[in-house]
């Protein structure tokens, strides 16, 4: 009798225990989230209202109608949503390539080019910087154009140079995760394509990468998601205009207040950079939402392990 | 051209892009960025020219400059703080996950969540935003824990000093573990299940314990993960926007002393992080364990 009650009391005990962990870690990520959302919905007596923890006391939409127009946010959303589209596309497209180049095929200096596609994850970014800034400010493709070159700054053509030859950023990473994926498809499928005569290209095209969906979807999300978040790099190449959403959510802060010398002033300007960057945060979570069943059930069968 | 022939071929095919852009971008710009740091760098009409300095900025970055040493150091310092954590929190939390529960797919749905908000405006932002900052004590546990009743509570205990320090930070710095683990987690949760279950029904029939598969397989299983793993966390820790070092490399090409000293604190700041991961790299491979 005694043991049965030891039995059931030990996975009931580490059940308890998991649901404490998982319950903890969840509200630390949700938390930051949760407390935009409620004060984005708050006026600003609400902020010092003691009483007033989550639940708005007079729920308002204000602040969101005045980020939309401070932030010009359907012109920087559909300037930030182009320029990031067309980048994951190109990233995906090169890394996958040359994932499959790594993974499938045996040739001289196939080691050397993985270590090389190593080496360019381990360089930080801002390491080069400069020189980069320089590439595309006098871009001569190193001496066939007469000089000073073309300017290419403040254009996308930088960013479409260097994501569709896969050297964007963190591009190592997603070639890494390509060709482990590819790795770890079997051979007697591409071998079979090879004898009903399929070409190489045509073999990869029909045969292999729609086996490779779960990996495409990862490298896109990811992609997506850090080229949406980057400031680095659009700083660099297009400079601090208000164009794209990171920019403008940057100096939604400043305009909020601009004139204003009022002691609410700082008040007022958190609460439009909260909602503010809820909304710069929404369609990430929107892809997210979408892609999310995909993404966390194919983990399982990705290659992103060794 | 026979069929093996053309296979070699197709490989180079396949990798060009990245040929093509790790020459004409990045092996450029990295060769560059070496050069500059010999030389003072300034910008005409027609592009830009540099004079040779010799040493001159490697010696204002290490001896005159008022904190880039000092900054370095802090910067590794963390790293060997932070690593450690980051591993054991991701290789837990994968280990939780893998479990089979109620709710497993929403729990796994949340903690992936860092993967998507790691951002770099949104986290500049927070750090001086007035509500992040309000909400900051409820959020932290932290900020709750490393009060003064735990700080007397361990330092009644006789411990030695460091350790409780080390305790004391790790306790503030959860959130920020948990936000810089999400790609690990994930790492870590793959590996899990590429483990075959053959081996546990092996160890079943022998008379295993739970603590025993834990040790003698998923642990030795997991153990090249535990190298990826800690590659990418110091890569992640060193290469993020927020990092502060990396944040004076920038400011100094663009708003401060000039494209050569950055050039030169960069290749110092890079000859870091290679040494540190080829010491990682050593040492933790020593006891990788490999299936195959």
């Amino acid at each position: 009798m005694k043991n049965k009650i030891k039995i059931k009391i030990k996975p009931f005990l580490a059940a308890v225990l998991r649901m404490v962990f998982l319950t903890g870690v969840s509200y630390i990520i949700l938390h930051p989230l949760l407390t935009k959302f409620s004060s984005s919905l708050m006026t600003i007596n609400d902020m010092f209202d003691d009483t007033v923890k989550w639940v708005p006391r007079t729920v308002t939409l204000q602040h969101y109608r005045d980020a939309w127009n401070l932030m010009n946010y359907p012109h920087a959303f559909r300037n930030s949503f182009t320029l990031t589209l067309t980048v994951s596309m190109l990233q995906l497209m090169s890394c996958t390539l040359v994932g499959y180049g790594l993974g499938r095929f045996k040739f001289k200096g196939g080691k050397i080019i993985f270590a090389l596609v190593l080496f360019t994850l381990v360089v930080p970014p801002q390491m080069v910087m400069v020189p980069m800034y320089l590439t595309f400010r006098y871009f001569d493709i190193y001496g066939l154009l007469p000089p000073p070159g073309l300017n290419l700054l403040n254009s996308y053509w930088p960013f479409v140079l260097m994501s569709s030859t896969a050297v964007g950023l963190r591009n190592g990473l997603f070639i890494y995760i390509m060709r482990q994926f590819f790795r770890g498809m079997p051979k007697d499928l591409e071998d079979a394509a090879y004898v009903d005569g399929a070409g190489l290209f045509r073999t990869f095209l029909t045969i292999m990468l729609p086996g490779a969906v779960p990996g495409l979807v990862i490298v896109f999300l990811f992609a997506f998601v850090w080229q949406w978040n980057d400031y680095f790099y659009i700083t660099l190449f297009i400079g601090g205009k208000t164009d794209f959403l990171t920019h403008a959510l940057d100096n939604l802060a400043l305009r909020a207040v601009e004139g204003r010398t009022d002691l609410l002033r700082n008040h007022y300007s958190s609460l439009i950079t909260n909602t503010g960057m809820l909304m710069f945060i929404a369609p990430l979570l929107l892809l997210y939402a979408v892609m999310q069943r995909y993404f966390v059930e194919s983990i399982e069968r990705t290659g992103i392990i060794g | 051209m026979s069929f093996e022939r053309r296979k070699v071929v197709a490989g180079y095919l396949f990798c060009l892009p990245f040929i093509l852009g790790f020459v004409l971008f990045f092996l450029v710009s990295f060769v560059r960025t070496i050069l500059f740091s010999f030389n003072e760098l300034t910008l005409t009409p027609e592009g830009f020219s540099l004079t040779f300095v010799g040493l001159a900025n490697y010696h204002y970055a290490l001896n005159v400059h008022p904190s880039f040493p000092m900054d370095l150091l802090t910067e590794i310092g963390n790293l060997f703080m932070e690593v450690p954590l980051i591993l054991a929190f991701s290789f837990f939390t994968a280990l939780v996950l893998n479990q089979r529960f109620i709710g497993r797919l929403t729990a796994r749905t949340i903690l992936f969540l860092p993967v998507i908000l790691a951002a770099g405006v949104i986290f500049r932002l927070e750090e001086k935003d007035m509500i992040t900052q309000l909400s900051m004590g409820a959020a932290q546990p932290g900020l709750v824990f490393s009060g003064a009743a735990l700080q007397n509570l361990l330092f009644s205990t006789r411990l030695p000093e460091a350790l409780l320090n080390f305790v004391l930070t790790a306790v503030e710095s959860i959130p920020e573990i948990i936000r810089a683990s999400g790609i690990q987690v994930l790492i870590f949760l793959a590996g899990l299940q590429s483990i075959p279950r053959s081996i546990y029904e092996a160890a079943d029939v022998e008379g295993a314990t739970a603590w025993e598969n834990f040790w003698l397989i998923t642990l030795p299983m997991l153990s090249p993960l535990i190298l990826t793993t800690v590659v990418y966390s110091i890569i992640d820790s060193f290469t993020s926007a927020d990092n502060a070092l990396v944040a004076m490399i920038r400011s100094t090409a663009f708003v401060g002393q000039g494209f050569g000293l950055s050039a030169a604190m960069s290749t110092v700041y890079f000859a870091a992080i290679f040494a540190i991961l080829g010491l990682t790299i050593a040492v933790v491979s020593r006891w990788v364990f490999y299936h195959e």
